[in-house]
């Protein structure tokens, strides 16, 4: 689904050429679920946001869903972010002045789609949010609105779902909720990377990958067989 | 279609902030307003005065004199000039083929006292010629004859306006009246002809057989001691021949004034159309000026609706950063920002156009002492408005839009 050749992402301050990324090389199959780990300037944003198709490669390639990602341009990538890919952010990012479903709504305007409103509430449903359609995000629960991101990152069925600290504004209830919904979407077929520091929120998933300076240091199973993990197992 | 939903988007965020929007579309409405309503004023304005001279027709010619040495048009300036110009002039005139009256016209301001009324009313001097020339209609007794002018008769014939004010509803004929000390006998009342040049009533004025006025009230002489006329109207047989006749007068009156080959003219002849195309070309000037005066608030407008948007897209960074990551393309950013402005801007514009429309229709009920300005809000200056609306929004929201969709998504969402 995801592979990642020798990727390198370079900025540069000042005279001193930073190696975001310094030869990231992964793949990551349909279906899984992957948790990216490693301290603050470890690189992991910034290889998801590659991932993500928001951030271009300083060198290597990139390969989603059989299609060499690494040349093109803007336009296709809004198109690639659109329909194959969903975004959920640590702080919601949800329009405060419209309406849950309208929120949801949004990236089906960009997709041109048509149904919008009834994907929109159907999204809603998925994520058990149906009866709240209609309230704005400023009425709703911290768990709630990023269930709202959720539904957005669903609309478009993108087989790809991407998760930047999911979980880092919650308290531990509604973090718990978010990761079962993600692991029930997941079970549902759809890939799910997702960056976190919280270990037991990584251990949820079935794939750690660790950064330390832009470096892959470790990509493991998750081998603990604990009860919340029971169905991992199953999806090989 | 996009565009709907990105209309609905524009509305929706325009809403979020009420009174940010309409204080920007304040601007636009104060721009759009002052400068329709202006240029309304000025087409009022020249409306008035094209009228006035198809009334008085196209086949007019007016001579006067004039001082060759003065530069232009302050040549006929009332006072710059010599006396030049005499009955003998006016009688040569007439004999021009295309000629059909003249009317050699004299005038001055004087007070006119019957009994216990008096009034202030301008004083024409003229000819029987006088009654054609200008278009006037006898209400009652008559207008003077050859015979009045041979003897310098003391007789008066009355506009509508002076008659009421000295007599109101008593027949003034045969009434006496006194102008500067000296008594005249009223034989006819002129028909109400209403409002010409910026409102001045035709119906105040008193006329009178020219050799009387010169004689008895205003005496003025040529250089070579004759009595001098102020001016000569010529009505002609058609608009047609007027090149013609202005020729053919010119001709005459170089002959008749001995001017040499070298030498100017000391008179001119000016037709009804080049007087209306002067007026024409300063009221234009009027009203481009009122304009630009109106366009620079609608430049303030204008301005007023790009800091603002700036000022959105700043804060709605995020949002952008946001909208980019779930697949807007830099175009879909671009369009929301320029509909917005759009928006601001045109809804703005058709406010101000209202305004502008119920103030016109104000301005025209004025009354200015008896005459008044139809300030119209044409058809055209609706579309102009309009475009220029729009027009001003998407240019003052481009940049603003641009900078909007060249933000990077990864920045755009860390911001703030």
């Amino acid at each position: 689904m995801i592979e990642l050749e020798n990727i390198t992402k370079v900025y540069r301050m000042g005279k001193v050429d930073v190696f975001a990324l310094n030869g990231i090389s992964i793949s990551i199959n349909k279906g899984d679920m992957v948790a990216i780990v490693g301290a603050s300037g470890s690189g992991k944003s910034t290889m998801l946001h590659v991932i993500g198709c928001l951030d271009k490669p300083t060198s290597g390639e990139y390969i989603l869903d059989g299609q060499d990602i690494s040349r093109l341009n803007d336009n296709k990538l809004a198109d690639i972010r659109n329909k194959k890919l969903g975004f959920v952010f640590q702080e919601f990012n949800l329009l405060t002045r419209i309406t849950a479903v309208a929120n949801v709504e949004l990236p089906l305007i960009y997709g041109n789609s048509r149904q919008k409103h009834q994907r929109a509430i159907a999204a809603l449903e998925r994520v058990g949010l149906g009866p709240r359609a209609n309230h704005k995000p400023t009425e709703l629960s911290g768990g709630e609105q990023q269930r709202v991101a959720i539904a957005r990152a669903l609309v478009n069925n993108p087989p790809v779902i991407l998760a930047d600290e999911p979980t880092g504004n919650l308290d531990s209830a509604s973090s718990n909720d978010i990761i079962a919904l993600f692991r029930e979407l997941h079970q549902e077929g759809i890939t799910i990377i997702l960056i976190t520091h919280e270990m037991d929120i990584a251990e949820q998933t079935q794939r750690i990958i660790r950064l330390l300076d832009g470096k892959i240091i470790s990509d493991e199973p998750v081998s603990g067989k604990n009860d919340v993990s029971s169905n991992s197992g199953d999806s090989k | 279609m996009k565009i709907f939903d990105f209309l609905g988007m524009a509305i929706r965020s325009l809403l979020a902030n009420k009174l940010r929007s309409a204080l920007t579309m304040l601007g636009m409405i104060i721009g759009v307003g002052a400068v329709i309503v202006l240029m309304s004023v000025g087409a009022g304005l020249q409306n008035m005065i094209t009228s006035t001279f198809e009334e008085l027709g196209t086949n007019l010619l007016n001579v006067q004199p004039t001082n060759p040495d003065a530069p232009g048009i302050f040549g006929t300036l009332y006072g710059a000039s010599q006396a030049s110009l005499t009955m003998n002039d006016a009688e040569a005139m007439s004999r021009i083929r295309s000629v059909t009256v003249v009317a050699p016209t004299n005038e001055n301001f004087v007070k006119l006292i019957a009994g216990n009324e008096d009034t202030t009313s301008v004083i024409h001097g003229s000819t029987p010629g006088y009654q054609q020339a200008f278009g006037y209609t006898i209400a009652s007794g008559q207008f003077f004859t050859e015979r009045h002018i041979a003897r310098k008769d003391t007789v008066v014939v009355l506009g509508s306006k002076v008659a009421e004010d000295l007599f109101g509803s008593n027949d003034p004929i045969g009434q006496k009246v006194k102008i500067k000390d000296k008594w005249f006998t009223v034989i006819g009342v002129l028909e109400p002809k209403g409002v010409g040049f910026f409102g001045f009533s035709l119906d105040e004025v008193a006329v009178t057989p020219i050799t009387t006025y010169q004689a008895r009230l205003f005496s003025q002489k040529t250089p070579s001691g004759e009595d001098a006329v102020q001016s000569i109207a010529v009505q002609l047989a058609s608009a047609g021949v007027i090149d013609e006749a202005k020729e053919d007068i010119e001709n005459l009156l170089r002959k008749r004034h001995r001017i040499a080959e070298d030498k100017d003219d000391d008179f001119s002849v000016v037709s009804m159309e080049q007087m209306l195309g002067e007026f024409e070309t300063i009221t234009l000037a009027l009203t481009v000026f009122l304009g630009l005066i109106g366009a620079i608030s609608l430049l303030v407008g204008s301005i007023g609706i790009m800091n603002i948007m700036l000022v959105s897209v700043t804060e709605r960074t995020r949002e952008i950063g946001l909208r980019k990551a779930i697949g807007a393309k830099r175009r879909d950013i671009l369009m929301q920002f320029l509909l917005e402005a759009a928006m601001l801007s045109l809804v703005g514009g058709a406010i101000g156009l209202t305004f502008a429309w119920v103030t016109a229709w104000g301005i025209s009920q004025i009354d200015l002492g008896g005459f008044t300005i139809s300030a119209v809000v044409s058809p055209f200056i609706v579309i102009v408005a309009i475009s220029v609306s729009v027009f001003i929004g998407l240019a003052s929201g481009i940049y603003p839009a641009m900078r909007a969709a060249r933000l990077n998504p990864i920045e755009a969402l860390r911001y703030g």
